[in-house]
């Protein structure tokens, strides 16, 4: 159970990984995510899933090295190995409908879950545009992906290494500035990304559905760690969301509360000796 | 000759207790025990069993107890109660079967928890009983939560000899035990003990299963269950909705006793899940999560850990014995107060802003309501607040059986004799039926439960 069947690498510090979980793989829908835990004294962390591997039970999932247990599951988990804990799925599922002309973003690892939704609006019958967005053309990845489930794409780095130099909420306003009708957006990325893209659309009234990922302990309604503010009420990212209405969302609450721990996650890499993923030669695995 | 005070439990002094996680009391020796148990009357018409919810046959066990027959005494605790070193441990006794003893009329009752505990801590030395698993039904029942509730259901379907499995979302069993009530009042080696005693009977657990999403309540008759149980328990915790709520530094007493009980925060960094405790912690709310909540924060290394509650002493929800030993430990009270904002800096929290409270009427409850005291704000500086204020039933269950009927507070309608709802073959029991209520009797409710699932098998 929850064996690893697959692994490569997609990008700097970006791994794909596919784990053998049937029962979620049968289960799971576009929108929603798992839990995993790596060993007995391991936390438990979120991943949206990317897509299922029906032929195998397998669940695809994009793996960004961002703190120690990303590290150490970059780094110490290969094929063949298997992850202690994996629950899901979780979360409410994507509104997948036809609602015309559609815009999915994707930023950094924020490009993993927005693959299932524009390719279920895709079989939806929607017009489908991608954007997707990275620092660095090594970040970049999904292009292929994407491009065969979208009906436009666009491809922005901050620095122009790949696509256009700038940023993705610049296409969204150039699209939604030519007069271009635009029926639903998708912005799943880093929350100033999100934040930015609905303050995009607010003007033009254009629904604009985010992804959140708040700190999570739980993730299965319990510990309400993962609350956010959204129109004034409290909700919880685990069994509410983690899809929820960006023009709603108070992204600086959430921004604030996903810095709780830098010092914390600090001290846990440097007493485990983790080497952060830039210090590490790239495909060491 | 009647002794008429309670033999006394040794504990783990005040402050050599709050450095560690170790449990506070240390149990009976075999002679405290005996010494303890012939203090019971043998009433001729005891009123001690009705005062269980589990109806425990107390004269008989502490009859036992007394003639140092501790084997027997364990068979009999066990003929009732699957779970005996939990509740000879977290029972509020002195509401149940200690607050109706004879004995409590003119002197101390008999110290009943301690006994059970000391019997189930004794069975844990010697041989376990095992209690019979009667002929194989054929039928498969579904336990969803694995709970109190749900673990007695378990227990007590199994041994009318039907196939049990319990689903559990999380990654180990024991649902509150393990997740909410600290080690130091229940150790989780005791809760893994009675898990493992359960699997020894047959019944199957299979962990990080989310019943509602993995697979639904309907799935499970598709998959072959002829019955369920939806032991889910409670959920997402209530906040105050005051302005500051989403600031770092404040917990709900979910996600801080999650963090350190189920997670291991305690042992950060050599466990993964960090925790952030400053050197004051304000606990809100008075019932026994808040002191459970109050008491860690001192054990997290807080050097001040307060508890915020807006009525007086007297309104504390949480069990007398658990407000002595937060005492005992040195935390403060600041009653007849409450929160009105969290204050931050624009990093995180660094103060609780209150308000005076003085006592009105009382409310539906039959509390007095606390009433602010105008002009009366003061603030507490603390970067660590820790909100205790109850809990919304579990949502996932409720949320994904459309078929099923939910009050309007989220619970699931249930009868309180047999736990049937409005699905055929489904039953419910404990805090996802009830709300917030005690284990003992989420364990009454599995244990009802159990048996109108068996007669329910019998008909179908």
């Amino acid at each position: 159970m929850n064996r690893i069947l697959e692994k490569q690498q997609l990008g700097s510090c970006l791994w794909e990984f596919l784990i053998e979980a049937p029962d979620i793989a049968r289960a799971a829908r576009a929108g929603q995510f798992v839990i995993l835990r790596l060993h007995e004294k391991g936390e438990r962390i979120p991943l949206t899933i990317v897509e299922t591997d029906d032929t195998v039970g397998g669940v695809r999932l994009v793996v960004q090295e961002v703190g120690k247990t990303t590290s150490e599951m970059i780094g110490g988990f290969g094929v063949g190995d298997a992850l202690l804990d994996f629950v899901g799925p979780l979360g409410e599922p994507s509104e997948i409908a036809r609602y015309g002309t559609t815009v999915c973003i994707g930023g950094g690892v924020g490009i993993a879950p927005i693959f299932p939704i524009a390719r279920d609006l895709k079989a939806a019958g929607n017009h489908v545009i991608g954007v997707l967005g990275a620092r660095t053309a090594e970040l970049l990845f999904y292009e292929q992906k994407l491009a065969a489930v979208c009906d436009e794409l666009y491809v922005m780095t901050d620095d122009g290494s790949r696509g256009q130099r700038g940023f993705t909420s610049d296409v969204l306003k150039r699209l939604l500035d030519e007069g271009r009708e635009i029926d639903r957006v998708w912005a799943i990325g880093p929350p100033i990304m999100m934040k930015v893209c609905a303050e995009v659309t607010r003007p033009f009234g254009v629904p604009t559905v985010v992804s959140l990922n708040p700190i999570m302990v739980d993730g299965t309604g319990m510990c309400g760690g993962c609350r956010v503010e959204v129109g004034g009420r409290t909700r919880f990212a685990c069994v509410d969301g983690p899809e929820f209405d960006g023009h709603q969302v108070d992204f600086d609450a959430l921004m604030a509360r996903l810095r709780i721990y830098a010092d914390d996650e600090a001290e846990s890499l440097d007493e485990h000796e983790v080497q952060p993923c830039s210090k590490r030669q790239e495909g060491a695995w | 000759m009647i002794k008429p005070r309670q033999t006394p439990m040794r504990q783990q002094r005040p402050y050599v207790r709050i450095h560690n996680f170790d449990e506070v009391p240390l149990g009976y020796s075999e002679d405290e025990a005996i010494r303890e148990a012939k203090r019971c009357l043998q009433c001729q018409y005891p009123t001690c069993i009705d005062g269980c919810p589990v109806n425990v046959d107390i004269p008989r066990f502490v009859g036992h107890v007394a003639q140092g027959d501790f084997a027997s005494a364990v068979r009999t605790i066990r003929e009732t109660n699957s779970l005996p070193a939990v509740c000879g441990r977290v029972c509020p006794q002195e509401d149940q079967c200690q607050g109706v003893c004879a004995m409590g009329k003119k002197f101390e009752s008999v110290a009943i928890g301690r006994l059970e505990r000391f019997c189930a801590d004794w069975e844990a030395q010697h041989d376990p009983c095992r209690p019979e698993v009667g002929p194989d039904t054929g039928r498969r029942v579904a336990v969803i939560g694995s709970g109190p509730a749900g673990l007695t259901a378990a227990g007590d379907l199994r041994k009318l000899g039907h196939d049990v499995t319990v689903l559990e979302l999380l990654h180990v069993a024991g649902g509150v035990l393990m997740y909410g009530i600290p080690e130091f009042r229940l150790p989780k080696a005791i809760v893994r003990r009675e898990v493992d005693g359960l699997r020894a009977l047959g019944v199957r657990i299979e962990l990080n299963k989310v019943v509602g999403r993995v697979v639904t309540v309907n799935g499970l008759f598709e998959q072959g269950y002829d019955a369920l149980f939806i032991g889910t328990g409670a959920g997402l915790p209530r906040f105050l909705e005051i302005p500051g709520e989403q600031l770092g530094g404040v917990y709900s007493a979910n996600e801080f006793l999650t963090r350190t009980n189920l997670m291991q925060s305690y042992r950060f960094p050599e466990y993964d899940t960090p925790i952030r405790v400053g050197e004051r912690v304000v606990t809100i709310g008075g019932g026994n999560v808040a002191m459970d909540a109050a008491r860690t924060a001192l054990r997290l290394g807080a050097k001040e850990s307060i508890v915020l509650y807006r009525r007086s002493v007297e309104e504390l929800p949480a069990r007398v014995e658990e407000v002595e030993h937060a005492a005992e430990e040195g935390i403060f009270f600041q009653l007849l107060a409450g929160p009105v904002r969290f204050l931050g800096d624009g990093g995180g929290l660094v103060g609780v802003e209150c308000i005076e409270m003085k006592l009105g009427e009382p409310d539906e409850s039959g509390r007095r309501r606390p009433v602010p005291v105008p002009d009366s704000e003061f603030t507490i500086e603390t970067d660590t607040a820790v909100i205790a204020v109850g809990n919304e039933p579990h949502p996932l269950i409720p949320k994904t059986t459309p078929d099923l009927e939910v009050s309007r507070w989220g619970n699931i309608v249930a009868d309180p004799e047999t736990g049937r709802t409005s699905v055929d073959g489904v039953f419910a029991g404990g805090d996802i039926v009830t709300g917030a209520a005690t284990v003992i009797e989420a364990m009454g409710a599995g244990k009802r439960a159990a048996a109108a699932i068996d007669a329910f098998l019998a008909d179908a």
